[in-house]
């Protein structure tokens, strides 16, 4: 079930007007039946590839394809794909109901395929009932829900989804990932999300792909993406890290030994391809990988400034020795109050290091 | 108590105002009140009577003059409606610059003395040959009623998120099923407020259709010029109750059926 449904190849798009391309040179292959989200800061180009492969506007250069077949100018009514959008953008003017069963209505199916079909899709997005209502009449949520369902009742082959959570509560938003895992597993069709959340993106996906100013940083699982960023820029948009500013002292083998700052702590690294020795390097850490240590010799070590409780661990920043700081996830079992104030030593194993050039 | 700090809350606003108040509806007051004088005397009051609304309604040449008020403001209300339709659509499309200058153009016969439009559109239909009658009527009164139906129509669409044309299109509708299904309901209380200040415009006018109108195509407001000419009798006053009548009726039956519409959508938006 590995096989491509959208394909996009060297995409490029500029606004009239703009200086910077919007999209530049965008190539990714979204699978059939996962869940594939575009995650970036604001800015990065995602609505604007999402509107590309919904035909509301045409790729300056570059191609996009859909089952093997190229898109070209095929306007959006003509596309097997279906949007939901941000401001879900209900008709008021009709009901729920009547909402839901419009694209299938355009399709000229019969009035009795309709009405069932629109009574299956309340069912999945747990709104029965309220067909009859109008929009307005509807919480956010509820909304949300019947932007869904339209979305979802012709059986696109693909739904795009623009930040469709960004609107509501925290609870409700836990509360819709959830649901829209659901929908996507139950219906099968191939989702492709855009957020910004960073934590929502990993939770959700199947795969993801990391943009910065149009241009596509790295695409992969969310494990994949968490754990081996390709570059600075996704590791810090990814989850908590440390950065420490270190100099290669040797290499052997794949990996090598660094020194962090301008401390004694010697690290030693898994991985460490296309650093010379003597060269000015990054080290990325997650908080999760540190330890407790001895404070032995070539250790890192530090002072525990704050020490927060948060039940499943305790958050630890501290003062390294050689400057910098240090953030680490240990476990909740450990006592903040012995840990403040003192100078402690911090582990972690070779291969939880990332190393970028500096 | 707030309102007496405001600024602009000067003494004797409040005294002003009710003047102009005053100056505005006294005279139809009057009008209306003399409309149902007994005497033929037209300032005199003598008595309460219909007998001048008798008189009006039974007069034939004046019951052809409103049959011909009410066709040219049917026919110039649709055509109308339909060229501000269209102008507030295709502007929408065009971005900024374009927008402005054409959004001017049509603004501008507003600003126009009624007479120079009045003796240029004259002036052009004796050029290109249009012989002068109802049908040279109802050419003037959508040339100058375009603007009153454009604005209205205007605002509505400004208001409308485009996203909803958009999600229409992305829900395989072609381009002429997504206008009758989306834009054309929720844009239905701008084109009722514009074709309704189309009609009354057209209703109302004297000087454009006294050039441009031939023989046979008197309509209401010119017939009454020329009974006066002859004199204010109490008639005159009976048919200009009616036709003020027909207007505010005209008003609050549109204001009932299309308000609604226009809250609901508005609250939408906001939700
Ligand atoms: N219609 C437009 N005209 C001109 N520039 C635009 C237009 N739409 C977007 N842009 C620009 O193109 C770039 C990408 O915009 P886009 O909306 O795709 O970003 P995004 O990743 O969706 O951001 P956000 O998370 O804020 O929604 C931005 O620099 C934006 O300013
Ligand atoms: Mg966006």
């Amino acid at each position: 079930m590995n096989d491509t449904i959208v394909a996009i190849s060297d995409v490029s798009k500029r606004y009239a007007g703009a200086v910077q391309p919007a999209l530049a040179g965008v190539s990714l292959d979204i699978r059939r039946n996962e869940f594939f989200t575009l995650l970036g800061p604001s800015g990065c180009g995602k609505t604007t590839l999402l509107r590309l492969i919904a035909g509301f506007g045409m790729p300056d250069s570059g191609q996009i394809s859909l089952d093997g077949k190229l898109l070209g100018q095929t306007p959006p009514n003509l596309r097997p794909i279906n949007t939901v959008f941000q401001s879900y953008a209900l008709f008021p003017h009709m009901s729920v109901a009547e909402n839901i069963g419009f694209g299938l209505e355009m399709l000229g199916q019969p009035r009795e395929t309709v009405r069932s079909r629109v009574t299956e899709m309340l069912r999945l997005v747990r709104l029965e009932g309220m067909g009859e209502r109008r929009p307005a009449q509807l919480s956010g949520g509820q909304q949300q829900r019947v932007a869904l369902a339209r979305a979802l009742a012709p059986a696109p082959k693909v739904l795009l989804l623009d930040e469709p959570l960004s609107a509501l509560d925290l609870k409700l938003r836990r509360e819709m990932q959830i649901e829209l895992k659901r929908l996507q597993t139950e219906t099968g069709i191939t989702f492709v999300f855009v957020t910004h959340d960073q934590e929502e993106a990993l939770a959700m996906s199947d795969r993801l792909a990391v943009m910065r100013d149009g241009v596509v940083m790295q695409v992969g699982s969310p494990e994949n993406l968490y754990d081996r960023p390709a570059n600075l820029f996704v590791a810090e948009f990814i989850g908590e890290a440390n950065f420490w500013n270190a100099t290669c002292l040797e290499r052997s083998g794949a990996g090598g030994r660094f020194a962090i700052g301008t401390s004694k702590a010697v690290m030693p690294v898994a991985e460490a391809q296309g650093l010379a020795e003597g060269a000015k390097a990054v080290l990325v850490v997650r908080p999760e990988r540190i330890t407790l240590g001895a404070a032995e010799p070539g250790l890192l070590h530090g002072t525990v400034e704050t020490a927060v409780y948060r039940g499943s661990d305790l958050v630890v920043h501290a003062a390294l020795a050689g400057g910098g700081e240090l953030r680490a996830r240990l476990p909740g079992s450990i006592a903040a109050a012995g840990l403040i104030g003192t100078a402690t030593g911090f582990a972690f194993p070779a291969d939880a290091v990332r190393v970028f050039p500096a | 108590m707030n309102e007496a700090r405001h600024p602009l809350r000067l003494p004797g606003t409040a005294v002003l105002a009710a003047l102009a108040m005053l100056f505005l509806y006294v005279p139809i007051i009057v009008l209306v009140v003399l409309s149902f004088n007994a005497s033929d005397m037209t300032t005199i009051w003598t008595g309460f009577s219909l007998h001048w609304y008798a008189q009006a309604l039974g007069n034939d040449t004046m019951l052809v003059a409103i049959g011909n008020s009410l066709t040219v403001a049917a026919a110039a209300t649709v055509l109308a409606t339909a060229a501000a339709t269209s102008a507030a659509l295709g502007i929408a499309r065009s971005g900024g610059r374009v927008r402005t200058a054409v959004e001017g153009l049509l603004g501008l016969p507003l600003l126009i003395p009624e007479i120079v439009t009045a003796v240029a559109l004259l002036m052009l239909f004796v050029l290109v040959g249009v012989r002068l009658g109802l049908m040279s009527v109802i050419l003037a009164h959508t040339v100058f009623c375009i603007p009153f139906a454009y604005y209205p129509i205007r605002s509505r669409l400004a208001a409308l998120d485009p996203a909803l044309g958009e999600a229409a299109s992305d829900l395989y509708a072609p381009a002429w099923r997504r206008f009758l299904r989306i834009e054309l309901p929720l844009l239905a209380p701008g084109i009722f407020a514009g074709a309704l200040l189309a009609f009354i415009s057209s209703l109302g006018d004297f000087v454009i259709t006294y050039f441009v109108a031939g023989p046979g195509a008197t309509t209401l407001p010119v017939y009454i010029y020329g009974m006066i000419r002859t004199g204010i009798t109490p008639e005159v006053n009976a048919l200009s109750t009616l036709l003020l009548l027909a207007s505010v009726a005209v008003v609050a039956i549109v204001f009932r059926s299309g308000t609604t519409p226009a809250n609901q959508t508005r609250g939408e938006k906001t939700s």
